[in-house]
C-alpha cells in the first residue's frame, strides 16, 4: 500500500491532528493548564479553519478512488469548520461552567471526531467509507446529546437519538445491500452509477432508493424521518443542539447530493426526483406547521431547522448550479441559526430561561442581543437585503433554471411556505420589540466568546447576501470540480 | 490606473457613514465634525488626483490620440441570475464622470465644513453627518456605475439620503411632509425609469454602458422595429428612464417636491438640491446620450419638457417671497436649460456643442449655485427667517456675504466675466444653431433668470434696513462658513475660462470653446436690460412692485401659488385617487385578499392542531412513522412508475 497517498487528505489529517493533540493535552496537562483547553483549542481551531480554507485541494481520488477531496469537497468542508468554530466560540461559556468544565475535554474531542466522520462522508465515493463516516459521526453524537448527565431530558434525548439513529443505519444498510445487489458486487459510487444506467428499473432499486432517502434523511431530518428531532433538540445541551442543527445537518446534505446526484442520477427523473419531490414539500411544510406552535425556543428552532432542511434539499433538484447554491445557503444558514442559538444559549447561560415568552420585551435590557437576534430572524425567514434572502433567491433560481413546470410547481409551493414560516420568525421579534410589558430578562453582560460568535454571524448575515464573495467561492470550486453548472 | 484609489473614493464616505451613524452618538458633536470634515478632505485629495491623472497625466489608457477614452477600472459581478441577467458593480471612468468626481467632492467638502459652523447648536449633529457621508456614498457611486443597474440602485440610495435630509429637523410636521413629499414623487418617477431599464435590457440583454452606447445600431436592431402607441420600443424606453431623470432633476410636471425640500437643512439644499442629485437626470441623459441620438422623439421630448419648465420655473421665481424658495426655482429653471441644451445637441451642429455647453453649465452651475445657497443660509443664519421681508439692507451688516452672493448673482444673470456667462453663451449658440425659436425662447428665460436673481439681491442687500435690526443685530457668519463662500466666489470668477470643450465633449474628441459675438452680445443686453429693471424696481424702498402687483393681481397670485400645481396634485390624489380608485381597490383588499390570506391562516392553524398527534413523545411511534414513511414512499412510487 502506498501510504504516501494520505498526504492528498490534509484536511481530515488537521482535524485528526488536532483531536490528537487536544485529547493529549486533556489527559496530561495539571489541573491548573486545564483552564486553558477551552481557548486553546478555539484558537487551535481557528487556525485550522483558515489553513483548510487555504490549503488547495489536491483533487486526487485516492485507495482506489474510495476517496476524493475535490474543490467542491474542500470548499465544503472549509464551510463546516466555520460552523463548528462558531459552535465552539458560543460553548465557550458553557464549558467552564460547574457541571461540565470538569468534562470539557470530551466535549471538544467528541466533536472533533465527529467533524471527522462528517469530512468523510463528504469525500467518500465508496458505500462502506460513507458508512462509517455516517457512524463516527453519528454515535459520538448521542454521547454528546446526554452531556448534561444530571438532566433528566438530556438522558431521554440521548436514548430517543440512539434508539432512532440505530434505526436508520439498519434501514439505510438494507436499502445499501438492495442496491449492492443490483451493482453485481461493488460499492463503488462510480460502478454502481454504471450499473444503474444499463439495468432495468426494478422494485429493488425502489425500495433501496427509498431506504437510501430515509437513512440520510434522519440525519437531515426530513419529514416523516424527522421525529426525534424536537425532543432531541430540546433535552440536548444548547451547544449541542446548534451543532445539531447546523453543522450535521450540512454535511449530510452534501452528501445527499453526491450519492444521489453521482450515483442514480441516471434515474433521477423517474425515480427519485419524484421522490424527493413529495419529500421536499412535507418536509417544508410539516416543519412550518409544527413551528409555529412552539413556545420552547429550542423547540422552536428544531422545527425551523426541519423546515430549512426542506429549503436546503431544493438544491438537490437542479444540478450543479443547485449545489453550489445548496453549499450557499448551508453557508447562510449557519450563520442565521447559529446567529439565533448564539442569543439563545446566552441567555439560557445566564438566566435559564428558554420559552419564547421570556423574550417579552428583551429590547429594554439587552438592545444588541435583541438586535443579532432580530437579524437572524429575518435573515432565516429571507428578508432582503439580509443574507438569508439572497440564498433562497439563489436556490430557487437554481431550482427553476432546469425549466421543469414541475419544478416550477416546487418552488411556487416553497414560496408560500416562506410566507407562512415569515409568521413564526416574526413572532420571535415581535416578543422582543413589541409585546407590552417589562423585560423578564435582565440586563446582563454576554461572554467574550458569546459576543465574538454573535458579531461573526451578525458580519455574515449582513455582508455575505451582498458581498458574493462566499458564493463565488462555492460556484468556483463546483465549476472545477464537477464543470459547468447548468 | 489601480483600483486603490477608485475604491477608495467609494470606501471613505461609505466608511464615514457607518463610523459616524453607529458610533456617533457616543461621540462629542466637536469630534464627529472634524472626523467627518477630515475625511472629506481626503476624500476631496483623492477625486482630484484621479480627475487629475485622468485629463492631464496623457496616459494611453485615459487618452489615445487626443480623444478621451472611457476606461471600466474595475467591474466585478455581484449577482449573476442568469446568463443575460448578471448584474456588475465597476467604476466607470470617462470625462464626465471626472468632472462629476471634482464637483460632488468639492462641494461635498464646503457643505461638511460650512455645515460646522451653521449646524453647531442642532441636536442630532452626528446624525447630519452620517447622513451627509451617506449621500456623498451614493453620488459617487452613481456618477461612476459601469451599468445601468448600478446607477438604478445608487440613484435609489441618493433618493433616500435626500429623504433622510430633507427631514432631518423630524419635529417639524412641514420637514416631515416635504421629506415625504420628495421621496414618493422622485420614487414615482424611478418607477419608469425601472420600466425603461427593462424594455431596454428585455431587447438589448446588458446593463453596461459602454456595450449600449457603443453598439447604439445593435441595440436598435435588436428591437426589431417594435412599436408600442406609434412610438418605437426605444423611444419609449428612452423616455421612460428619462422619466427618472426628470423626478430628480424636478423636470415639470414632476418638479413639485424640490421647493418643499427646501424644508432641509441649507447646507444640504446647497449639496443636494442645487449641486449634486438634481443634475443626476442630466447626468444620466449625458451617460446614455449616444442611445438617445438615435431616438430624434426623445431629444425632442427633453428639449419641450425642458423649455417648458425653465420658462414655468422661471416665472414662478420672481413671485416667490422665502428666499430660498426663489433659488430652488431657480435651480429647476437653470436645470431644464441644461435639459433643453442636450435635447438640442447633435454631432453635426458644431460637433455636439450642446452636450458640452450642458455639461459646461452643470459645473459651472454646481459651483454659483452652492454659493448662492450657503450665501442664503449665512442671510438666513443672521435674521432667523427665511423671507426676504426680514431682511433689506444687509449689505453693511454682512460684507462677505454680500460680495460673494453678488458674485453669484452676476455669475448665474450670465455677466461676462462671471463664469455663468461662458457656459450659458455655449449653452445659448448651440440653441440657435439648433433652431432659433428655443434660442429666442431660452434667452428670454435668461432674462427673467437675471431678473428675478437680482430682485432677490436688491431686497435682500438694497431696499430698506428692516427695523428689526436694532435690537438683534446682523453680522457675517463664522469662518468655518465664510471660507466656503470665499473660496466659491473665486471659483465662479474664473471658472468661465476653463477651457472646458478639452475636457468634456460628447465623444472624447477636444472642442475649442469660441464665444458667439452675435449670442452673447443679444444674451448680455438681455441680461443688463434685466437687471437695469429689477434694480429700477427694488433699488430703494417705493411702491412700484406693489402697484404693479395690484395691476395683475390673478397673475401674481397663481405664480406665486406656482401656478396650482400642488393642488391639482393634490385635488388627483386626494379626490380622484384616493377618493375614487382607492375605494374599490381597498374593498377588494379586504374582502378578497385579506379574506383569502385569513382562511389560509386559519387552515394552517387547523392543519397545525391536527397533526399534533404525530409528536407524541414516544419512541416507538417514532420509528413506526420512520418506517412506514420510507415503505410509503418506495410504494407510491412503485406504483407510479412500474
Amino acid at each position: 500500500m502506498d501510504y504516501s497517498q494520505f498526504g492528498a487528505m490534509l484536511p481530515e489529517l488537521i482535524i485528526l491532528g488536532l483531536f490528537l493533540i487536544v485529547f493529549l493535552f486533556d489527559t496530561f496537562c495539571g489541573e491548573g493548564q486545564k483552564k486553558m483547553l477551552t481557548p486553546f483549542t478555539t484558537i487551535l481551531f481557528g487556525l485550522a479553519t483558515v489553513a483548510i480554507w487555504l490549503i488547495p485541494s489536491s483533487g486526487e481520488a485516492i485507495f482506489g478512488g474510495m476517496y476524493v477531496d475535490d474543490t467542491a469537497c474542500k470548499a465544503m468542508k472549509a464551510i463546516l469548520n466555520i460552523g463548528v468554530f462558531i459552535v465552539f466560540l458560543q460553548s465557550a461559556k458553557w464549558t467552564e461552567s460547574d457541571e461540565v468544565a470538569i468534562r470539557k475535554g470530551e466535549f471538544y474531542e467528541l466533536i472533533l471526531v465527529t467533524l471527522f466522520g462528517m469530512y468523510l462522508m463528504i469525500s467518500a465515493r465508496h458505500f462502506l467509507l460513507f458508512i462509517i463516516g455516517l457512524e463516527s459521526a453519528s454515535l459520538p453524537l448521542a454521547a454528546l446529546v446526554a452531556f448534561n448527565k444530571k438532566h433528566y431530558e438530556s438522558h431521554e434525548a440521548a436514548v430517543k437519538y440512539i434508539l432512532t439513529a440505530v434505526f436508520s443505519s439498519a434501514i439505510l444498510m438494507a436499502g445499501l445491500s438492495y442496491i449492492y445487489a443490483l451493482s453485481g458486487g461493488s460499492l463503488y459510487f462510480g460502478d454502481i452509477a454504471e450499473a444503474i444506467a444499463s439495468g432495468s428499473r426494478s422494485g429493488l432499486l425502489i425500495v433501496g432508493l427509498a431506504f437510501l432517502i430515509a437513512g440520510i434523511g434522519f440525519k437531515l431530518s426530513l419529514v416523516p424521518f424527522h421525529l426525534w428531532t424536537a425532543d432531541v433538540y430540546q433535552g440536548a445541551p444548547t451547544a449541542i443542539t446548534s451543532y445539531l442543527s447546523v453543522v450535521s445537518k450540512g454535511a449530510a446534505a452534501y452528501a445527499f447530493f453526491i450519492i444521489f446526484v453521482q450515483v442514480f442520477g441516471a434515474v433521477y427523473s423517474d425515480l427519485w426526483e419524484w421522490m424527493m419531490y413529495a419529500v421536499i414539500i412535507l418536509t417544508i411544510t410539516v416543519g412550518n406547521l409544527f413551528a409555529m406552535r412552539q413556545k420552547n425556543m429550542k423547540r422552536f428552532m428544531a422545527f425551523s431547522s426541519i423546515s430549512q432542511a426542506g429549503y436546503i434539499m431544493l438544491g438537490v433538484m437542479a444540478g450543479n448550479f443547485g449545489l453550489a447554491s445548496m453549499m450557499f445557503y448551508i453557508f447562510v444558514y449557519i450563520v442565521s441559526n447559529l446567529g439565533a442559538f448564539a442569543v439563545i444559549s446566552a441567555i439560557e447561560n445566564k438566566t435559564g430561561k428558554l420559552s419564547m415568552d421570556d423574550y417579552d420585551g428583551l429590547h429594554k435590557t439587552n438592545p444588541w442581543l435583541s438586535f443579532a437576534m432580530t437579524l437572524a430572524m429575518f435573515s432565516l425567514a429571507g428578508i432582503p437585503p439580509f443574507a438569508g434572502f439572497f440564498s433562497k433567491i439563489l436556490i430557487f433560481t437554481s431550482v427553476t433554471s432546469t425549466g421543469s413546470m414541475a419544478l416550477y410547481m416546487l418552488v411556487l409551493i416553497a414560496l408560500i411556505n416562506t410566507i407562512i414560516s415569515l409568521y413564526y420568525y416574526l413572532l420571535v421579534v415581535k416578543a422582543i420589540w413589541i409585546k407590552p410589558g417589562d423585560a423578564k430578562v435582565e440586563a446582563f453582560r454576554s461572554s467574550t466568546g458569546e459576543r465574538i460568535a454573535i458579531w461573526l454571524c451578525v458580519a455574515g448575515i449582513v455582508f455575505f447576501g451582498l458581498v458574493p464573495y462566499i458564493y463565488d467561492y462555492c460556484y468556483d470550486a463546483v465549476k472545477t470540480a464537477y464543470g459547468l453548472l447548468i | 490606473m489601480g483600483i486603490t484609489l477608485p475604491i477608495l473614493i467609494l470606501a471613505i464616505p461609505f466608511t464615514m457613514f457607518l463610523v459616524l451613524g453607529i458610533g456617533g452618538v457616543k461621540m462629542p458633536r466637536k469630534v464627529a465634525g472634524v472626523i467627518g470634515i477630515l475625511a472629506n478632505a481626503s476624500l476631496l485629495a483623492i477625486c482630484y488626483t484621479v480627475a487629475f491623472r485622468y485629463f492631464f497625466s496623457g496616459d494611453t489608457q485615459f487618452i489615445v490620440d487626443g480623444v478621451r477614452q472611457q476606461l471600466q477600472v474595475f467591474d466585478v459581478t455581484w449577482l449573476a441570475f442568469t446568463e443575460r441577467l448578471v448584474v456588475k458593480i465597476g467604476f466607470l471612468l470617462d470625462p464626465i464622470c471626472a468632472m462629476m468626481l471634482v464637483v460632488i467632492s468639492t462641494i461635498s467638502f464646503m457643505v461638511h465644513l460650512y455645515s460646522w459652523g451653521y449646524m453647531e447648536h442642532e441636536p442630532g449633529f452626528q446624525r447630519y453627518y452620517a447622513f451627509l457621508a451617506l449621500f456623498t456614498f451614493s453620488m459617487l457611486g452613481l456618477v461612476v456605475a459601469t451599468n445601468i443597474f448600478q446607477m438604478y440602485i445608487f440613484w435609489e440610495l441618493v433618493g433616500v439620503s435626500s429623504f433622510l435630509l430633507i427631514g432631518f429637523f423630524y419635529k417639524l410636521p412641514s420637514a416631515v411632509s416635504a421629506s415625504k413629499k420628495a421621496f414618493i414623487v422622485t420614487r414615482f418617477a424611478d418607477l419608469g425609469m425601472l420600466l425603461g431599464i427593462l424594455v431596454l435590457t428585455f431587447y438589448f440583454p446588458t446593463f453596461n454602458f459602454i456595450d449600449i452606447t457603443h453598439n447604439t445600431g445593435n441595440v436598435l436592431a435588436s428591437t426589431g422595429g417594435a412599436t408600442f402607441l406609434g412610438a418605437s420600443v426605444l423611444t419609449w424606453a428612452l423616455v421612460l428612464i428619462f422619466t427618472g431623470g426628470m423626478g430628480k432633476s424636478a423636470m415639470m410636471p414632476l418638479h413639485i417636491w424640490l421647493p418643499d425640500a427646501m424644508e432641509g437643512p441649507t447646507p444640504v439644499s446647497a449639496l443636494i438640491h442645487a449641486a449634486t442629485m438634481v443634475v443626476a437626470g442630466v447626468y444620466l441623459v449625458a451617460r446614455m446620450f449616444p442611445l438617445y441620438l438615435v431616438e430624434e422623439a426623445s431629444l425632442q421630448f427633453i428639449t419641450w419638457v425642458g423649455a417648458i419648465t425653465a420658462f414655468y420655473a422661471a416665472v414662478v421665481a420672481c413671485c416667490q417671497i422665502d428666499i430660498k424658495r426663489i433659488l430652488a426655482f431657480s435651480t429647476i429653471s437653470q436645470i431644464a436649460f441644461m435639459m433643453v441644451s442636450l435635447g438640442v445637441a447633435r454631432p453635426d451642429i458644431h460637433e455636439g456643442l450642446g452636450y458640452m455647453a450642458s455639461m459646461f453649465h452643470l459645473f459651472t452651475h454646481a459651483m454659483f449655485k452652492a454659493l448662492l445657497f450657503l450665501g442664503a443660509g449665512a442671510l438666513i443664519h443672521a435674521v432667523h427667517s427665511n423671507n426676504y421681508t426680514a431682511m433689506g439692507g444687509l449689505r453693511k451688516y454682512m460684507p462677505i456675504t454680500h460680495w460673494t452672493f453678488l458674485i453669484g448673482c452676476l455669475a448665474i444673470a450670465g455677466i461676462w466675466p462671471f463664469s455663468g456667462f461662458f457656459s450659458k453663451d455655449e449653452m445659448l449658440s448651440a440653441m440657435f444653431s439648433y433652431s432659433p425659436f428655443w434660442g429666442y425662447w431660452m434667452t428670454m428665460v435668461a432674462g427673467l433668470t437675471a431678473f428675478y436673481m437680482f430682485r432677490m439681491y436688491f431686497l435682500v442687500f438694497w431696499w430698506e434696513e428692516n427695523p428689526h435690526y436694532k435690537e438683534h443685530k446682523p453680522h457675517d457668519a463664522p469662518w468655518q462658513m465664510s471660507v466656503p463662500l470665499l473660496i466659491l466666489a473665486a471659483v465662479s470668477c474664473v471658472a468661465g475660462f476653463i477651457p472646458f470643450g478639452h475636457f468634456v465633449t460628447w465623444n472624447g474628441e477636444p472642442y475649442d470653446i469660441h464665444i458667439n459675438g452675435q449670442v452673447a452680445a443679444t444674451s448680455l443686453t438681455v441680461a443688463i436690460i434685466a437687471i437695469a429693471f429689477a434694480g429700477w424696481l427694488y433699488w430703494k424702498k417705493n411702491d412700484k412692485p406693489s402697484l404693479m402687483r395690484q395691476a395683475l393681481p390673478a397673475l401674481w397670485t397663481a405664480a406665486h401659488r406656482r401656478f396650482y400645481w400642488d393642488e391639482i396634485y393634490l385635488f388627483v390624489t386626494r379626490k380622484i385617487i384616493f377618493g375614487g380608485i382607492c375605494k374599490g381597490i381597498a374593498w377588494f383588499d379586504r374582502h378578497v385578499i385579506d379574506a383569502t390570506m385569513d382562511a389560509f391562516a386559519s387552515m394552517t392553524q387547523f392543519l397545525s392542531v391536527k397533526i399534533k398527534g404525530m409528536q407524541s413523545g414516544s419512541v416507538q411511534t417514532y420509528v413506526v412513522w420512520y418506517f412506514l414513511g420510507a415503505l410509503v414512499l418506495a410504494a407510491i412510487t412503485w406504483i407510479c412508475i412500474l
